[in-house]
């Protein structure tokens, strides 16, 4: 992931100065060179600060480990290999929260995306009325940023102060055995609307034509969505897909802040919480460490995602 | 590393997109008598009305509550109103420690609605040239680009304030507002949407003119990249001001920061300060008008965008 921008520095120098050039083949002239570096230069130097840079150096940092002289004396900062990611390996809590986040994903992304795709089925067939009012309605959610409805949340599922207090007296919400699927409803009530939104964008462009046929031979609207519909917007749903695992697996504010409503969530539930726990030890190195694993293994579950949805494709 | 969005799909899918909307009534089968069609129908009524109390009843909860005085709060319905006390709540929020909830909403306009701007303006640009110029290197650029598409925010927060803490610069103004001008999305959104929608005819036009590259693009393209430029604000808008990761390892002077990080920090200690949890209401209230008020008014755009982005 290097070099971004010096490849545009580089073919921007004009070619023709070149004297004696022998020519071997007749290569187009960059024209604009000048506009093309005042265009991609900003974002490409921005993005090289604050991407690929602070990525190497959290590497970098990830391979160092702390000696000290005696107990007391000056802290140094010496290579120390792969000590960290040893250390990583062996953190029990850490895997722990890794775990939790998989069994989050598995069950909230299916049941988010499902809820998703039959709001998007049933706007887009002739069946509802105010569609415009459901559409807005199910977005809402998503303006409200993750802390805030994680606050509202947490007072509608406290025994004392929810507007449902037969439930929550009864069914402790914010208990260790619930906490992470309370938790996950509120992931699931932000998130929602916007998922239904990409779907439904997604059918809005399939021309109405590929559905006369279908009509023809008499088929209901459940046939037509189920055999037409959904594998057309396939691609979206995959996509929806891929961020939603890479949010479950970057979960962090929504059980920090349930840490004041429950006790049952520790300050390394989630793998985002361990490092944000770590670097405030401070033990900055081992915490790098933990980024660069945590990176790496979304990285992989994107890609093996992909991976198994396209061979499904094309089977 | 590189793009795992398939980018050759991604061009031009937004020529196709034209009719959106528009065409469709919907493919009703004819001549289907209504007593046959009742009943799915009024199930699928029934299924949105149900969900719409879901998604709604948590923001009227918030709306009645941010309403009340404490002994209502605690004595009344909470799905209803009882006095209302609204203002002198928001008075009482305004004036609580020196009015730090309006200086955390104004970090918040800085970071999230200057942030987006110069990330919308940087990412058109480079989204532009990739799009319109040819030059060696241009989809090398892109592929890196589209890499950071898939780092999310919160996994670039520890590295950030590593490098950061290098140049003794967090608990700044900069440590927040600087990462936040980057995006990725961006790029990638405006490219696909300026490859169909800025025809190289009106740029050769343009230079016709006379009017130098930098120009053209202010003046031609960057009107006709107008929907792609309100979606990728409204994002990364949103990105900035939901950002949690960055301000909980960056920030540890309360004047600098936004708004949902105030309000975390106080519901964070309503337990040893019970007087916080009115303002927690009324200021996650007063906080998500503003984005609400956005996301209606601009959603002939976004729209747009989101099918964009989805199209492959």
């Amino acid at each position: 992931m290097t070099a971004p921008v010096t490849t545009t520095g580089a073919s921007a120098a004009p070619r023709t100065s070149a004297g004696p050039s022998p020519a071997p083949r007749p290569r187009r002239r960059v024209q604009h060179p000048g506009a093309i570096i005042a265009f991609v230069a900003p974002f490409g130097l921005l993005y090289l600060l604050f991407y690929v840079v602070p990525i190497g150096y959290a590497i970098y940092q990830s391979l160092l480990v702390v000696e000290r002289e005696g107990t007391f004396g000056e802290a140094t900062e010496v290579f120390g290999g792969l000590t960290q990611y040893a250390l990583v390996f062996q953190n029990e809590p850490f895997w722990t929260s890794v775990g939790r986040v998989l069994a989050f994903g598995v069950v909230q992304v299916p049941i988010m995306l499902g809820l998703a795709l039959l709001f998007a089925l049933l706007l887009d067939s002739p069946l509802l009325r105010g569609k415009k009012f459901f559409r807005l309605a199910f977005f809402v959610p998503y303006a409200v940023p993750g802390v805030i409805a994680a606050i509202m949340w947490g007072f509608l599922f406290s025994p004392n102060l929810s507007p449902f207090q037969e439930l929550t007296r009864n069914v402790d919400f914010l208990g260790a055995d619930l906490v992470l699927w309370s938790i996950a409803n509120v992931v699931t009530w932000v998130f929602v609307g916007y998922n239904m939104l990409i779907i439904y964008s997604s059918l809005l462009a399939i021309p109405a034509e590929i559905y006369e046929a279908a009509v023809l031979d008499g088929a209901g609207q459940g046939r037509i969505a189920w055999s037409i519909k959904i594998p057309l917007v396939r691609p979206a749903l995959i996509l929806t897909a891929i961020f939603s695992i890479i949010g479950t697996l970057q979960l962090l504010a929504e059980p920090q802040v349930f840490r004041s409503f429950s006790s049952a969530v520790t300050s390394t539930y989630t793998p985002n919480m361990t490092i944000y726990a770590t670097s405030s030890i401070p033990n900055v190195n081992l915490a790098a460490a933990f980024s660069v694993v945590l990176a790496l293994a979304t990285f992989i579950l994107s890609f093996t995602f992909l991976r198994i949805t396209r061979k499904k494709a094309e089977a | 590393m590189s793009a795992a969005i398939d980018t050759d799909a991604a061009h031009g899918s937004i020529g196709s997109e034209a009719p959106i909307g528009r065409t469709r009534g919907g493919a009703a089968p004819a001549g289907r008598g209504p007593r046959e069609r009742f009943v799915p129908r009024a199930g699928a009524m029934l299924v949105m009305g149900v969900f719409t109390l879901y998604f709604l009843i948590p923001i009227w909860w918030l709306l009645v509550a941010s309403t009340k005085d404490r002994a209502d709060f605690l004595g009344t319905d909470p799905l209803w109103f009882a006095d209302f006390a609204f203002f002198d709540n928001v008075a009482a929020l305004f004036a609580y420690r020196d009015g730090v909830y309006l200086k955390w909403m104004l970090n918040s306009v800085l970071y999230a609605g200057l942030g987006a701007l110069v990330a919308t303006l940087l990412a058109a640009m480079c989204g532009y040239a990739l799009a319109k110029y040819r030059f060696p290197g241009r989809e090398t650029i892109f592929n890196v680009v589209l890499g950071g598409v898939l780092v999310p925010a919160t996994a670039l927060a520890l590295p950030l304030f590593l490098l950061f803490s290098r140049v003794e610069l967090t608990n700044t103004f900069w440590a927040v507002f600087l990462p936040s001008v980057v995006s990725p999305f961006g790029v990638y959104l405006t490219r696909v949407f300026a490859e169909a929608s800025v025809p190289d005819e009106l740029l050769e036009a343009s230079r016709l003119d006379g009017a130098g590259e930098v120009r053209t693009f202010f003046t031609v393209s960057i009107r006709l990249m107008f929907p792609a430029l309100v979606t990728v604000y409204l994002f990364q808008f949103v990105a900035i001001w939901n950002n949690f990761f960055l301000p909980l390892i960056m920030l540890r002077s309360e004047e600098l920061f936004p708004v949902t990080f105030g309000l975390y920090a106080w519901n964070s200690s309503i337990n040893q300060f019970p007087e916080l949890r009115s303002f927690v209401l009324v200021g996650a209230l007063l906080s998500i008008i503003p984005l609400i008020v956005t996301f209606l008014l601009l959603q002939r755009y976004w729209r747009t965008g989101l099918g964009t982005g989805a199209l492959k």
